[in-house]
């Protein structure tokens, strides 16, 4: 069996379509941070809490309402993204003049007192979630068993990814959006409403983190410290794809997740730490990220 | 809370004198509260603890009981500096609990330079009865070597020669494979592989196939909490134990099965040396427990506070006093244990408390009846059996002759 460095061939196309998967989340998750701080200039602290919330609204829709996975995907993001237009119409708008810092202690700040409330209520060993019947089993691959429901996971967050960047790029309401970003004041003179705007921007980027959430129920440990663990790095892909761009996240995203994955491999030890060596590396050659504009 | 309790004291100062002399006991439960051993722990352990003051009868044995407790937050920094102020000036006379083994370690030295009393339940490392051994410490409930003893041993006789782990990479991850290796080793079997896993790790799949491909009979995971649930979790999805490999949890609690459910961890083999449904005592005390702990089950950590504080309670009623720690200590060794819980059983000269141990199996969603119906009882391992010998563990309180 041919081997790269030692390690056979098949066992590595494994560990690269893992990388995939696992890149998924981050791109999904980054590609709501950038798209929030794109526009609100707001470093959105609160997303790994309501990540965990989207996980926690499909596990109490399935308990308390007898509503399965596929409405969950429809509805946990919808009341996350809600609860996130009362927070920023309450809260976050009002620092939008202020320094960044600001906004980051706010959002930061209301990351704990969330994920407090939850871990209070619910404790922290986690809650079962099942994989939907539909997509429970997996496929026999040449050098993996691949479970169907990771294969949906990648399709889905491809999706949404793709979706989100085509509504941005390519139609009128995202052109608003771009504009808005640039120059808000001169958008506003156009008679866009900009407030509105920014209330339901961060509701969607919210709605993002919560869609992510529903998709890792089935797979990892519904509990109140799951967001805490992962939005740090997500942060340093965002901030190696450049802050704000929302191509660039999404690129970032996967190609993370494929370098995490093979450091699995090759040094398992430092598969935490290489996303944040790699951010170092890029931070020191192109400040702005590998996709961000210089200012 | 506090206050109200200093006043209750206060008034008897004044009223209760002529009644009886009382001794006074003051127990710190320190522990995770909110962090990941929160629920094996935390605010179960303080109940647990109430309910053996109340069992104990302490006030009609001449004992005024007051119990306090705090978070340690998982930092040994942050736990020894409330052990510190406990003992110097709240004069609390012996602490419980305590899991993450980095922070009992503190704990313990704190405790033998003020010569108080530490009564462990939570944490895991056998180095608290080994070199590190003090002699006004007491480790209740597990370690690492009973850990790898039950659960190394019992799946190697069931032909799992081969193992490979998953260990989390730290020092109780690490203490806990080389333990874990020694029994394998020691019982024929062979290690063909080990991957460090970072702490914490939210995605196992890719050192799950890694596992999958060595093709070692038997996976085993050093790791706990959260990293343990989510390597099940994921194990069942890739199919591993379908596949013909046995995953071997080596640090497991009730709560962690609970939270899984039987339907994602069945099979599942695993050493506890407490289960809420083991017999009539158990169930009995474990119902109390419920109704106090909002319908939970005790897990081993908190039946161990609960067994720990009577079997204090009742060195400190002969010696009729709690402040000279080491002491207690030396009379909680003296005196046989006796509880509801764990049985009878004595504790050793380098503070290890031995009882049985069970190896246990997650049983088949079929086969469970409610939400907290969980294990079979495949063996029990008799406490003489389930820990490290007296002289192999490098006490300097064991005498080498």
């Amino acid at each position: 069996m041919p081997t790269i460095l030692g390690v056979p061939m098949q066992a590595l196309f494994g560990q690269l379509l893992l990388g995939l998967i696992n890149g998924s989340f981050y791109a999904i998750l980054s590609l709501g941070l950038a798209i929030i701080f794109g526009l609100l200039n707001i470093i959105n602290f609160t997303h790994g809490a309501q990540y965990m919330m989207g996980a926690f609204v499909a596990w109490m829709l399935l308990n308390y309402a007898g509503l399965g996975y596929w409405w969950a995907l429809i509805l946990a993001p919808i009341v996350v993204g809600l609860f996130g237009v009362i927070l920023e119409r309450l809260l976050i708008s009002r620092l939008y003049k202020l320094d960044h810092l600001y906004g980051l202690l706010l959002t930061f700040g209301l990351a704990l007192i969330i994920q407090g409330l939850f871990r209070n209520e619910y404790g922290v060993s986690g809650l079962p979630y099942a994989i939907p019947s539909e997509l429970s089993g997996g496929q026999r691959l040449p050098f993996m068993f691949l479970p169907n429901y990771r294969g949906w996971v990648v399709v889905a967050s491809l999706v949404v990814c793709l979706a989100t960047w085509l509504v941005i790029e390519k139609t009128k309401l995202g052109a608003y959006l771009r504009a808005a970003t640039e120059n808000p004041t001169l958008v506003q003179a156009f008679g866009v409403n900009v407030p509105l705007l920014l209330t339901l921007t961060y509701g969607f980027g919210v709605a993002l983190a919560a869609f992510a959430g529903v998709l890792a129920a089935p797979v990892y440990s519904v509990n109140p410290n799951m967001g805490a663990d992962i939005i740090i790095v997500v942060f340093a892909v965002v901030v190696i794809g450049g802050m704000g761009s929302i191509l660039g996240s999404i690129i970032t995203g996967f190609t993370l997740g494929l370098i995490e994955g093979l450091t699995k491999v090759f040094y398992p030890e430092a598969s935490s730490t290489v996303i944040f060596v790699i951010m170092v590396l890029v931070l020191l050659v192109k400040p702005a990220g590998l996709f961000g504009r210089t200012a | 809370m506090l206050k109200r309790l200093l006043l209750a004291s206060a008034l008897c100062a004044t009223a209760c004198v002529p009644a009886l002399a009382q001794t006074p006991v003051k127990i710190g439960v320190l522990n995770d509260r909110s962090g990941v051993y929160a629920d094996i722990s935390g605010e179960g352990s303080v109940a647990a603890a109430r309910m053996a003051v109340e069992d104990f009868k302490a006030a009609e044995k001449g004992l005024k009981v007051e119990i306090v407790a705090a978070d340690h937050q998982n930092k040994p920094d942050v736990g020894a500096s409330i052990a510190r102020q406990w003992y110097d000036r709240d004069g609390v006379d012996a602490i419980f609990d305590v899991p993450t083994s980095s922070v009992a370690l503190a704990i313990n030295q704190v405790t033998r330079e003020k010569n108080k009393a530490f009564i462990n339940s939570g944490a895991g490392t056998a180095d608290l009865t080994g070199p590190q051994c003090s002699p006004n410490t007491v480790h209740w409930t597990y370690d690492t070597v009973a850990l790898g003893n039950g659960t190394g041993g019992a799946m190697v006789k069931r032909g799992g020669t081969t193992w490979f782990f998953l260990t989390a990479d730290y020092a109780f991850g690490q203490a806990l494979q080389r333990d874990t290796t020694e029994v394998v080793t020691r019982n024929g079997g062979k290690v063909i592989g080990a991957v460090k896993t970072p702490f914490p790790t939210a995605d196992f799949s890719s050192f799950l196939l890694q596992a999958q491909g060595s093709g070692a009979k038997v996976i085993g995971l050093a790791n706990a909490g959260g990293d343990t649930i989510n390597a099940i979790k994921q194990a069942a999805e890739f199919g591993i134990t379908e596949g013909g490999q046995a995953i071997a949890g080596l640090l497991i609690f009730s709560s962690d099965i609970h939270a899984l459910t039987p339907k994602v961890a069945q099979g599942l083999v695993l050493t506890e040396p407490f289960y809420w449904d083991l017999n009539d005592a158990t169930r009995t005390f474990s119902d109390r427990f419920a109704k106090q702990a909002g319908g939970k089950k005790p897990t081993a950590v908190q039946a161990g506070v609960y067994a720990g504080v009577i079997h204090y309670l009742k060195a400190v009623e002969a010696l009729k006093s709690a402040s000279d720690g080491s002491k207690v200590v030396a009379k909680m060794k003296e005196l046989p244990t006796d509880d509801a819980l764990f049985g009878k059983g004595t504790i050793r000269a380098d503070g290890r408390k031995i009882h049985d141990m069970y190896l246990f199996e997650v049983k088949k969603p079929a086969e469970s009846k409610g939400p907290w119906d969980l294990y079979k009882t495949l063996a029990t391992i008799p406490g003489a059996e389930a820990f490290r010998p007296l002289n192999q563990g490098n006490c300097p309180l064991v005498s080498k002759s």
